[in-house]
């Protein structure tokens, strides 16, 4: 089970978030022309490396917050967490 | 019964409390403290199963958590409970216990033909026989397999138990509390971490309870005890017995079973069976020991055939003798401390010796005491079926090949002794890549990949003054990374005996013209031969060996087999064993009970059970319940004799006759505030939000961005930055992670803050013609008229007395009203509505009532919002709004979701007006086409209509805007039936919608 530090709360157990995916994903701005290929590759379409990766979890059971989690996938080392409004390195 | 084999001066068994117990309906007795196996060892008694594969009689091989297959399975409190080792469970008055894996019985076992057809069994047997042709799988294959596999049954009756959970958080795990696990937690301690040490055993003290050893001028026994005992009354420490660390998890975390209860016999009260514990370990100490490895020689599997090491501990903790005549068959040291004890104990042991000409201490003392010892001498093959009668022995050659001088020699036990296997288990699993050490010829731990070190004998340390400093060490050197404290304890002198080098060999060559069988995995029934063929087969990772031959798999996890598995691919294959590697090791060490795994969370503790404020008065009121979510909401109430087909008709009746109430509590409410809230809604809802005045409430349905359906329901502006939204009971908590995410991820920019309210307020809905009247008598001080309160409106109102806020919704299609008070005041509001509605013939309704209103009226629900349908689908197009952007709105401009067939929402009604059209059926043209029938839709939902009185259906179904009219068949292969029905529009009720605007 994964130790996360909750940029609000400190550390916590796993069981207390939820996962939430790539969060390198961004949403296509509204009331703008997008084509179907683009719109598709947003709804549908996510990476899934081996290694680092950008990923986000809500702090569901703790302070409803979702914050960004640096992770190794296939390690699950933790290199850092952000908040969710803070810059990403 | 006499014990034949127990020693009257020796052991740690309490005498003074003799315990009876059954084995296979025959009555034992032991002494408290006994293990099933000492005590059964105590009576003679050695033949406890029957092997896996072959059914060949088997015994007892270890002691402890080594045994590979003198597994039972035992009934306690009418509870059965497989997967016992007889070597692990203490006895208690009146425990029951029976071999497995044998029929009729263990003496006389039909499936020990097996044995004899071990040529048809080869390795692989399972793949190679069952393969064709595939219509044998179901019928003669699978109970067949079924039939021959497993230990034990599970039990099919629920499990009265408890079980527990518990985290715990501290500096420093040990796992395991022999020398080196003492040592280091006692360094720890006094350094001020706080430590937790964890012995499996009821027994602190690891191998210091059977070696004749002394630290601090102590016996080793005694230092153990007052370690233990200081550690005990240390603030900082938690020691326990009977816990086995099983498993290591990320980032620390590892996961230990506490057998509470188990040996006792009956769970004591407000005490769990068993407690799995959760420990979030800042540093892990592993000092989980050594195994023993088994030599490898013609039938090694034979009843009486067992570690020396094992054979030791029971002389020594249980004052029990494996043996009247053994034999020991060894190629280190170790064997001469077993043949010494049984020599001290009046017993002539004989020593074969695969060395030459070692020399040790040791070897002097057994010499000394006149112990006969055959060097370079090997076991050849034990004789005896049910138990070992004699042996085989002969002399070897020195390259190890060769055998001469074949004699056979009688013997009752025949105690083996390959060296020493760190038991590395807990550290591979953390990620620990090991190392193979040539001087022990076993892996040990490599670079710590979590925060784990091993210790001791785990790590490859065979000296105890070689362990004890490296535990005293270790112990410091950790707490002290954590407390920063200086507290460095001195570390005991150390006395042992000095041994010489161990014999590299492991396994005995087969003599000419004999063919037995040398067994690797005792668990699993892996045979060398077995190996061979996989290699010949063409095999060669050993973790496909693995697989094919199952060596070291199942519960045992190869304690005992790994290393000669391990040995014999490398020698077939003339490579050495690291270049082999060793398969991985897979938690759990040892079996855990699933009621562990499970804890409290079972039966109606699975999940929480929510009860809405107005729960008592709906049980006083012959509710039946029903689960939706995990809220508990009435079904019906029942009157008299009434079925829930009765009484949802008499209850949905009412509501479009007089007036109905109906408790609405559970539905998801959230609030939602901020100056852009308004905003906000106009970009999670499909239909435009920002012109909704103060009072008004407005229907939304919400989408994900793929188009699809994801909620709706009904929000309220309830002041100028305030609003009130309604979900459904279901999606509430998804809602509100939905909602969170947009705010805090995608649209920061917005100042809208959301909460949950759902439990802050009690909900009534009140339905049906008369349900004005009645608002006018409960609320006389507000205008609750038409033009007061108009149809989705909304007015603050006081409910004699109390806050109460009135919304002017309706899901039945009635006119009707949502009351909301706090929850407090829920049951009250409830009760008033009851007892002012006398008058207006008011009645209770359920969920049933409420779905058969909602159906014939055409409104849709989670049976059609099922996460595959658009707005379109659910005739909710008319609220998509082209004019602005929201959540998913580029999603339904997709081929798919534009194409002119696409599915859509009507009513069925069968043609005979009486027959139930199944929910879940398909619409089909033509019934007799062949199958699979080309559907056109499924039936979401069924009723019988109370307006008309005759089935009614919701379908949704290719085309349905053009199907209006058609005469097709509902179609249920589950309940075999084909019904004609015509396609009617999906408002069957008051298409107008004039009802809820009257």
């Amino acid at each position: 089970m994964l130790y996360i530090f909750c940029p609000h709360c400190g550390l916590r157990s796993q069981n207390e978030f939820a996962y939430g995916g790539d969060a390198t994903v961004k949403r296509p701005e509204l009331n703008k022309e997008i084509s179907d290929k683009d719109w598709d590759n947003f709804v549908y379409l996510r990476k899934s490396p081996r290694g680092k990766h950008l990923e986000l979890w809500h702090h569901i059971s703790g302070c409803r917050q979702w914050i960004k989690v640096e992770r190794d996938t296939s390690t699950h080392e933790i290199f850092k967490t952000y908040k969710a409004d803070e810059l990403t390195e | 019964m006499s014990q034949d084999f127990r020693l009257d001066k020796i052991g740690m068994v309490n005498r003074n409390k003799k315990i009876s117990f059954t084995f296979n309906g025959k009555k034992y007795f032991g002494y408290e403290g006994d293990t099933i196996a000492s005590a059964l060892i105590a009576n003679g008694v050695h033949l406890v199963g029957r092997s896996f594969k072959y059914h060949r009689p088997r015994g007892f091989f270890g002691v402890g958590v080594d045994e590979p297959y003198a597994i039972l399975q035992l009934e306690r409190n009418n509870e059965r409970d497989p997967n016992i080792r007889a070597t692990e469970q203490e006895i208690f008055e009146g425990l029951e216990v029976k071999s497995v894996n044998c029929w009729p019985s263990v003496n006389f076992d039909i499936g020990a033909i097996n044995n004899f057809l071990k040529m048809f069994f080869p390795a692989g047997f399972y793949y190679k026989t069952f393969m064709w042709p595939p219509s044998f799988w179901y019928k003669i294959y699978e109970p067949f397999i079924r039939m021959a596999a497993g230990f034990g049954e599970a039990s099919i009756k629920h499990d009265k138990e408890r079980y527990e959970h518990k985290y715990e958080y501290c500096d420093l795990l040990i796992t395991g509390s022999g020398p080196s696990g003492l040592a280091s937690a006692y360094a720890a301690a006094k350094n001020g971490a706080r430590v937790i040490l964890a012995e499996d055993k009821p027994r602190y003290g690891g191998s210091l309870l059977t070696s004749d050893v002394n630290i601090g001028n102590q016996t080793g026994i005694e230092w153990s005890e007052k370690i233990i005992t200081e550690l005990k009354s240390m603030s900082n420490v938690i020691v326990k017995n009977r816990s086995q660390v099983f498993g290591y998890y990320d980032h620390n975390m590892l996961v230990m079973s506490e057998r509470i209860s188990d040996h006792l016999p009956k769970t004591q009260k407000y005490l769990p069976k068993q407690r799995l514990w959760y420990i979030r370990a800042k540093e892990v100490l592993i000092s989980s020991g050594s195994i023993e490895r088994p030599l490898v020689f013609g039938n090694n599997d034979t009843p009486g055939v067992m570690l020396s090491s094992a054979a030791k501990e029971y002389m020594k903790v249980y004052g029990v003798l494996v043996g009247k005549k053994p034999l020991i068959f060894t190629n280190n040291d170790s064997g001469y401390e077993t043949a010494i004890e049984f020599k001290k104990n009046g017993v002539n042991p004989l020593i074969l010796d695969t060395r030459k000409e070692p020399s040790s201490d040791i070897i002097s003392e057994a010499k000394n005491l006149g112990i006969e010892i055959k060097f370079s001498y090997v076991v050849v093959a034990a004789k005896g079926y049910k138990k070992v009668k004699s042996a085989d022995i002969a002399k070897i050659s020195d390259n190890k090949k060769d055998l001469s001088n074949i004699e056979n020699i009688e013997c009752d036990c025949i105690c083996v002794s390959g060296f020493w296997t760190p038991s590395i288990h807990l550290a591979s699993q953390s990620g620990n890549k090991s190392e193979f050490n040539e001087k022990i010829d076993a892996f040990i731990p490599k670079k710590s990949k979590q925060k784990e070190n091993t210790i001791g004998s785990a790590n490859g340390k065979f000296t105890l003054e070689e362990t004890i400093n490296e535990a005293f060490e270790k112990g410091y050197e950790v707490s002290n990374k954590i407390t920063e404290n200086n507290n460095k304890v001195s570390i005991p002198t150390v006395v042992e005996k000095k041994s010489t080098e161990h014999d590299k060999f492991w396994c005995v060559p087969l003599p000419k013209g004999k063919s037995y069988k040398r067994f690797l995995d005792f668990q699993n029934d892996v045979a060398v031969t077995d190996i061979e063929l996989a290699l010949r087969e063409g095999f060669r990772s050993i973790e496909h060996v693995k697989r094919y031959t199952t060596l070291g798999m199942a519960t045992d996890q190869g304690k005992t087999s790994n290393l000669n598995g391990l040995q014999l691919v490398s020698d077939i294959e003339n490579k050495v064993v690291p270049q082999v590697g060793h398969t991985t090791f897979r938690p759990p060490y040892t079996p855990v009970s699933i009621g562990a795994i499970v804890g409290r969370e079972v039966g109606k503790h699975s999940k929480p059970t929510r009860k809405s404020p107005m729960h008592e008065w709906h049980e006083k009121n012959n509710a039946i319940f029903v689960d939706a979510g995990v809220w508990l909401r009435p079904r019906y109430y029942k009157q008299g004799n009434e079925t829930l087909f009765e009484a949802s008709k008499r209850e949905a009746k009412n509501v479009r006759k007089n007036v109905g109430v109906c408790d609405v509590t559970t539905l998801g409410k959230i609030d939602v505030k901020g100056p852009d809230a308004a905003e906000f809604l106009n970009r999670v809802y499909t239909n435009a939000w920002l012109k909704l005045p103060v009072g008004k409430a407005r229907y939304g349905v919400m989408l994900r961005e793929d188009g699809i359906v994801m909620d709706d329901g009904t929000t309220t502006r309830i002041s100028e930055n305030h609003y009130h939204m309604t979900t459904t009971t279901a999606q509430a908590a998804n809602v509100l992670s939905h909602l969170e995410y947009y705010l805090q991820l995608v649209w920061p920019e917005l100042n809208v803050n959301v909460v949950s309210t759902t439990e802050q307020w009690a909900g009534a809905a009140i339905a049906g013609p008369n349900s004005r009247a009645l608002l006018m008598k409960l609320f006389p001080n507000t205008d609750v008229s038409n033009e007061g309160l108009p149809f989705m409106g909304y007015k603050e109102a006081d409910l004699f007395g109390f806050p109460a806020k009135i919304y002017r919704i309706s899901f039945s299609g009635e006119l009707a009203y949502e009351v909301n008070v706090e929850s407090d005041y829920g049951n009250f509001m409830w009760e008033k509505i009851i007892e002012v509605g006398k008058e207006f013939q008011i009645q209770p309704y359920g969920t049933e009532a409420l779905s058969t209103l909602r159906i014939e009226m055409g409104h849709v629900a989670a049976s059609e919002l099922d996460g595959r349908t658009i707005p379109h689908d659910a005739s909710l197009e008319g609220l998509v709004s082209k004019k602005k952007d929201f959540i998913g709105k580029r999603s339904l401009s997709r081929s798919a979701f534009i194409k002119p067939d696409r599915e859509k929402i009507v009513g069925v009604v069968p043609l005979d007006k009486t027959t139930s059209i199944p929910e879940g059926s398909y619409i089909v043209k033509d019934p007799k086409a062949k199958l699979p029938n080309p559907k056109l839709g499924h039936v979401s939902a069924s009723c019988w209509s109370v307006e008309y009185d005759n089935p009614f259906s919701l379908a949704i179904i290719k085309d349905g805007k053009n199907m209006i009219g058609q005469k097709l068949f509902a179609m249920s292969p589950l309940k075999n039936k084909t019904i004609p029905v015509e396609i009617v529009s999906s408002h069957y009720v008051d298409p107008e919608g004039k009802r809820v605007r009257a």
